[in-house]
């Protein structure tokens, strides 16, 4: 038994002794879980070399080897190569945070202008059937689970939408069984009526059912591959569909082959080795934009932070100016992709960042279920659902609307046009 | 009538390889055209030209 | 690492195609070997009894042919020109030239990219001569071309990059080698394009007109080599110059 993993252990009194045994088993018994590259039942396979290339890319990343010389180069090049990039996110050029954050506010500022988008996640469901080890939705956790009713959904898009919000994300634990295609479809049709900009982040599907999903109203697919070393992967996802990383790995492709305006990508960094976690989201990016010029792709950059249930976790930490390295060597090697920036960063950060890469935050943010009137109007409720994890900048849609106006930046609620 | 290169000639009826040698063409470094269809090298010696036939005879010259 | 050039699956080591058009065979041979080419470009032509030289008797043996399909205005004739070439029983390689453009002399895109799919479905090399255009580059691409030759400048013209920024985007977007064809008029220019990282250069008029074909060649193949050299080790960086007095932007950072 390897003891760095049994800090993550989250036992319950509630798990009947079964379920207890068969966890315990998970995580000690890497024999008795599945092989985490093949491919589950119904799972689509398509034809792509992508993963390949970012694999090996991953593995031959030696960062250790740039030097501040590298960097330098890479800094004064007009367009950024994939080894000014890996130079970028070495340590060498952690002296140069100031040099690249100015670098990547020009980038931003060609590419943007001087916005920035504002938005909200609702999560309608937390139920899910994957046993993933750092997370507060994960099927052993004892948490108050809830999937929301269509009246419920109904009810919290118009307490969201009153304050003005025009872009939603919508969120559901990763579970098939109580969170159906069918039902994010029904509740993807109501969220039209109230939102010009709708996003999805829930469990890989597959290219028919990305296309019905487009068909309801979704604009873009958001899937956080969480980590791209497949071993380290493995370690963290013990059961579950989510627990296939090749399937996970082609989702936004799938959703762009069924006709998905745009896709957005991550790692949770201080997962593994972010610095190689970095090198791999970027280049799915890079490559899936080379494929698909069309698409509109996305960068988001969490990082691991306090979760339910579950104080004792001990992340590999990347702290505030790794983050702000990786965020402007992102912006740098793809001037052209969004990049989002969490509530589980700080108002400080967030406010900071934005100033240089970052084109896109959340506001008025809840990771629970069903408790937007709750929050948003002081309405108390008990029959709400847990959070997934706490966020850090909790400011309304109309203070960061605020805020991000003081800054000197312009908000914007969306840039669509329909035709 | 047959056309050749963009010539009208009294041609019909004879061998094409013949046709080129009498003419000064150096057949290795040819390729014909006979109505827009390409006749192998080897099939030179075995075509007879027909009447109607507009024939390209060509080869490689300095170009960029 | 040896540093080669393949194109079609065929490894070259040379990165400079010579054109061989507008000036005397009997200069070809030196052009090739002064110049270092291992590619000499072609044309079909109607042939002419008064014309006893054979060019192919010029070029070297071992050098790659690729003709191309001057003449064709649109991708019917281009595949009938290329057709034709290949029965000469060169080779499969095909420089795609298509114009309808009496004064510039400018490739026609659109019809470039239906003559590519043709060709490369029939085994065809394909390398399109085209308008620096990454849309279209991507098409060609897609249509199965070995490389893209974009233009730098109106054929013939000798004006150098003009199409920089253009070719630099097809560089830095497309997958396959890009060979910076016509309008190159010195050999720094050729330099210039090895160092923003294109593939080859194709070179005719420069060398054609210059005082010394061959030790024009010969120059070509000296900046060729240099712009390939330096664009492999890395460009030095380039100081940025004054200072700036603004607040820092990543003061925010704990």
């Amino acid at each position: 038994m390897n003891e760095e993993n049994q800090v993550y252990f989250v036992d319950s009194d509630k798990l009947p002794p079964a379920a207890l045994e068969r966890k315990h088993r998970l995580e000690q018994d890497p024999s008795f879980r599945t092989n985490h590259m093949e491919y589950m039942e119904g799972m689509q396979v398509i034809q792509s070399d992508i993963k390949d290339k970012v694999l090996q890319a991953m593995a031959e990343y030696d960062y250790d080897k740039y030097t501040a010389n590298d960097v330098e180069r890479a800094l004064s090049h007009e367009s950024c190569s994939i080894e000014d990039f890996k130079a970028l996110l070495s340590p060498a050029a952690a002296p140069y945070l100031e040099q690249m954050a100015r670098k990547a506010e020009e980038i931003t500022r060609n590419h943007f202008g001087n916005t920035v988008y504002i938005f909200t996640p609702l999560y309608i469901a937390n139920y899910c059937q994957n046993y993933c080890i750092y997370c507060g939705f994960n099927c052993y956790n004892n948490i108050r689970r809830k999937k929301l009713t269509f009246e419920e959904i109904e009810h919290e898009m118009q307490v969201i939408a009153r304050t003005g919000m025009e872009e939603i994300l919508i969120l559901t634990g990763e579970s098939r069984a109580y969170s159906d295609v069918k039902y994010i479809g029904e509740a993807v049709k109501i969220a039209k009526k109230y939102f010009k900009n709708i996003g999805i982040e829930i469990y890989p599907v597959n290219v028919d059912e990305y296309r019905y999903l487009h068909e309801c109203g979704v604009d873009y697919v958001t899937v956080f591959q969480e980590t791209y070393h497949t071993d380290k992967y493995e370690t963290l996802h013990l059961m579950g569909h989510k627990r296939v990383w090749p399937y996970r790995f082609d989702s936004q492709e799938r959703a762009l082959m069924g006709g998905m305006r745009g896709a957005g990508f991550s790692a949770l960094l201080g997962l593994d080795d972010f610095r190689k976690d970095a090198l791999a989201t970027a280049l799915h990016v890079y490559y899936i934009n080379r494929k698909y010029p069309h698409a509109e792709l996305s960068l988001s950059c969490p990082r691991l932070r306090p979760i339910v249930n579950n104080d004792k976790i001990n992340p590999r930490d990347v702290g505030e100016k790794e983050l702000c390295q990786v965020l402007c060597a992102y912006r740098i090697f793809l001037p052209f992709a969004g990049i989002t920036v969490s509530s589980r960063e700080s108002a400080d950060f967030r406010n900071g960042i934005t100033k240089i890469c970052a084109t896109k935050v959340s506001a008025g943010v809840s990771t629970g279920i069903g408790d937007h009137e709750e929050k948003y109007e002081g309405k108390e409720d008990a029959d709400v659902g847990d959070e997934q994890f706490e966020i850090n900048d909790d400011r309304s849609f109309s203070k960061m609307y605020d805020d991000m106006e003081q800054g000197g930046l312009q908000p914007v609620l969306n840039d669509y046009i329909y035709v | 009538m047959v056309k050749i290169n963009g010539e009208a000639k009294e041609i019909a009826g004879k061998n094409l390889l013949e046709y080129l040698k009498e003419n000064g063409f150096n057949p290795e470094h040819l390729v014909v055209e006979r109505n827009y269809e390409i006749i192998p090298k080897e099939q030179f010696a075995s075509v007879t030209i027909q009447d109607e036939d507009v024939i390209e005879v060509l080869r490689f010259v300095g170009g960029g | 690492m040896e540093d080669k050039f393949v194109l079609g699956g065929k490894e070259f080591k040379s990165r400079f195609i010579l054109g061989s058009g507008k000036y005397n065979l009997n200069l070809i041979r030196a052009a090739v070997e002064q110049g270092g080419a291992e590619i000499i470009t072609l044309a079909l032509r109607r042939a002419n009894t008064q014309e006893k030289d054979n060019i192919l008797d010029f070029i070297p043996k071992g050098v790659t042919l690729l003709p191309n399909t001057s003449g064709a205005r649109n991708a019917e004739e281009a595949v009938r020109i290329a057709r034709l070439s290949r029965a000469m029983g060169c080779g499969d390689f095909v420089k795609i030239e298509i114009m309808r453009d009496a004064k510039y002399l400018f490739p026609d895109n659109y019809e470039t990219v239906k003559a590519t799919e043709i060709l490369a479905k029939e085994g065809f090399v394909v390398l399109p001569y085209m308008n620096p255009d990454l849309n279209v580059a991507r098409d060609l691409q897609n249509a199965g071309a070995a490389a893209v030759m974009p233009l730098a400048a109106p054929i013939g013209s000798n004006k150098g990059l003009a199409t920089k920024a253009m070719i630099q985007v097809l560089i830095d977007e497309i997958d396959l080698p890009v060979i910076v064809d016509a309008g190159i008029g010195k050999p720094s220019q050729a330099c210039e394009a090895m160092e923003m990282g294109a593939a080859a250069i194709m070179a005719n008029t420069a060398i054609a007109t210059a005082g010394d074909v061959p030790e024009m060649a010969a120059a070509f193949k000296l900046a060729i080599e240099a712009g390939r050299k330096a664009y492999l080790t890395g460009m030095g960086r380039v100081l940025a110059r004054g200072g700036s007095a603004s607040d820092p932007l990543t003061g925010f950072l704990r």
